[in-house]
């Protein structure tokens, strides 16, 4: 390891000489100098170990045969067998297709809309109204996905749910839509919005704030309407945390959304609406096929990182702002 | 979507618009614009606050409406038929109690490891003098990228013979490292390295140091965390169901999601008869479900207001990085 230790600033050298030969002792010195800081830092470290890392480590069920006796050591080798058995499954291409969907969906809609409200909050003249509407649009985020899918499913209940009472009172006929498989991506992303929309909008406002105000003042002066304010201040000054959210966002595609996914399946939307990750749980803690439902989670981690990296390279490129 | 990729808002493009057009014709014409986009905005936002408050103040005053009414779409914006019974069933209904002791157990628990592992962890990275920082960083920075799966992490549990005890609902998500990283650089940017040295000249430790200084300066940033994990403790499910077989350990969500989503009305009080009977049992556990979506949301609702400025700092930590 050659890494230099960083520079104490106004403190007086622990040892007299950092020669050379007592750059050991010296870097144990400081080790031991510094333990109550690693001991504050132990509880975070033996947390991740022992549940992020331990199941690192166990991935390799994924290429075995796991068994409980054998443990996730022990148990014999198959290579990419429950790989292949995935791909060549009949479920593969839609799970994997249901997956997409939704997750291109949602950045498509879900994403942009935060950036607009935030816009379009942010040109308001009143402050009250201001703190009112961000207070309104971002209360939902504080109801559970349990709460918000029983929203779901009492509200659109086709026999007496608001939504097909009011079908009916416009002479349309009602619709059973938590039990129909093409309903299922529309309300998982037009649910999605009600409920975060409003709370993502909050990051942007954050960064609109922080604008220097005299650009705005000055672009006034020039004659600049609001609406060409916002698309030559205001976007561009919000341009360095979209892109950073929009990586993140493509970093988690894969992820989001699972439980409310898996609260929204009825046995008659599952067409649409079993996703890889559903799968895994249904294969996996259902049907106890460890191994199997291992690598189908295997396959999605894998498929996110590099939609990640792939995306920060391109922000990179763009001489955007990225991860790392 | 067109969006502009120019990264720096210093150089708005706005200064370079020429004033030799006729300035006042112009000015004027932008201030028709300008009313326009500010009718525009507000009526959107008022569409956006109506879709966001109608279904939920509709829930209400369903849950208080003769059910009778609710099914045949009579109540839109006024309750009618005005009965608590669906209230009653709920604080008759002894799973739903059980379940919101559980809540509140898992709650406060969850929350104490995870606000105190977070700040100490947090803090020790914050110190640019700790040898081997950066490493021990990056260890936590990687598991926001990769990640062992559910079946993994179920294992993992299993193994440690936590199935179906608090500890497998409160550890296995106890620290989440967007909030360390959070932690972290709030503690970076309010803690000035002048005063812990100055403190270490007076003979402090890391301990005294972080314990009586940073810890009585870091109140908003605690404030953030302890609500940020109170509500996700509050409204999570998933752990739970997968880590408890127990009933008489289920957290209120997983209740809530056996009789609103599962529609297990067995024991809301309903037992099947005839049809009408079974038609008006029905009405009654849709009765129910609206008063149970009040009831279980109505606690933070309430707490929003209070906690809406710690959350909107806490927001900005984010933002900055």
């Amino acid at each position: 390891m050659s890494r230099t230790i960083p520079a104490k600033r106004g403190r007086p050298a622990a040892a007299p000489l950092p020669q050379r030969k007592n750059s050991l002792s010296l870097r144990l010195k400081r080790i031991s100098r510094a333990w109550q800081l690693y001991v504050l830092l132990t509880p975070a470290i033996i947390y991740i170990l022992v549940f992020k890392y331990w199941p690192m480590y166990g991935v390799q069920i994924a290429f075995k045969n796991y068994n409980p006796v054998d443990g996730f050591t022990e148990s014999p080798w198959v290579g990419l067998t429950h790989f292949i058995r995935f791909v060549n499954s009949y479920q593969f291409g839609q799970v994997v297709g249901n997956t997409l969907w939704i997750a291109v969906l949602g950045l498509l809609i879900a994403f942009p809309i935060p950036i607009i409200l935030a816009l379009l909050v942010n040109q308001l003249q009143s402050e009250r109204f201001k703190k009112f509407t961000q207070t309104v649009l971002y209360s939902p985020a504080f109801i559970s996905t349990v709460v918000v899918v029983g929203i779901m499913f009492v509200v659109l209940s086709p026999r007496s749910g608001l939504v097909n009472n009011a079908i009916q009172l416009g002479g349309g006929e009602p619709i059973f839509f938590m039990g129909s498989a093409e309903w299922f991506r529309p309300i998982y992303v037009i649910s999605d919005v009600w409920q975060n929309a409003g709370f993502s909008m909050i990051v942007y406002l954050a960064a609109l704030a922080a604008i220097d105000p005299a650009l705005h003042d000055a672009a006034k002066v020039d004659g600049a309407s609001k609406l060409q304010r916002i698309r030559h201040i205001d976007l561009p000054g919000i341009m360095p945390v979209v892109t950073i959210l929009f990586i993140l966002a493509i970093g988690n595609l894969l992820n989001v959304g699972f439980e409310k996914a898996l609260l929204m399946q009825t046995p008659l939307n599952l067409s649409t609406s079993e996703i890889i990750q559903t799968y895994v749980y249904h294969a996996g803690l259902q049907q106890a096929q460890f191994s199997y439902s291992a690598a189908i989670g295997l396959f999605n981690s894998l498929l996110n990182l590099a939609l990640l990296l792939v995306f920060n390279t391109i922000a990179r490129r763009a001489n955007q702002a990225t991860l790392w | 979507m067109s969006l502009t990729t120019n990264p720096r808002p210093t150089e708005a493009p706005a200064r370079t618009r020429t004033t030799d057009q006729g300035r006042p014709k112009q000015s004027l014409r932008d201030k028709y614009g300008d009313r326009a986009f500010n009718i525009g905005a507000t009526a959107v936002l008022l569409l956006s606050i109506l879709a966001v408050v109608y279904p939920l103040y509709f829930i209400v005053i369903a849950s208080i409406s003769d059910p009778n009414a609710v099914y045949e779409g009579k109540v839109w914006l006024f309750p009618s038929g005005v009965t608590t019974e669906g209230y009653e069933r709920i604080f008759a209904d002894s799973r739903i109690w059980n379940g919101l002791g559980n809540t509140v157990i898992y709650t406060v628990l969850g929350t104490a490891i995870s606000v105190s592992t977070i700040l100490c962890g947090a803090y020790a990275l914050s110190r640019k003098d700790m040898p081997g920082r950066k490493i021990l960083m990056l260890l936590f920075v990687i598991t926001m990228f990769f990640d062992g799966g559910l079946i993994t992490k179920y294992l993992v549990v299993r193994d440690l013979g936590m199935l179906d005890t608090v500890w497998a609902v409160v550890l296995p998500g106890a620290v989440g490292v967007w909030n360390l990283i959070i932690a972290r650089s709030f503690f970076e940017h309010t803690i000035p390295n002048e005063l812990r040295e100055a403190a270490q000249m007076d003979g402090a430790t890391d301990f005294t140091f972080f314990f009586k200084m940073v810890l009585p300066l870091s109140k908003p940033l605690i404030m953030l965390m302890i609500m940020v994990h109170v509500v996700a403790q509050w409204n999570s499910f998933f752990d739970a169901l997968i880590f408890l077989n127990d009933d008489s350990k289920y957290p209120l969500q997983l209740v809530l999601r056996n009789i609103l989503i599962q529609s297990d009305v067995s024991s809301t009080g309903t037992t099947g008869g005839d049809i009408a009977s079974y038609a008006a049992a029905q009405r009654i556990a849709e009765l129910t479900k609206y008063a149970m979506i009040v009831v279980s949301s109505l606690p933070l609702m309430i707490a929003l207001p209070f906690m809406q400025k710690h959350f909107t700092k806490g927001a900005m930590i984010g933002a900055v990085k």
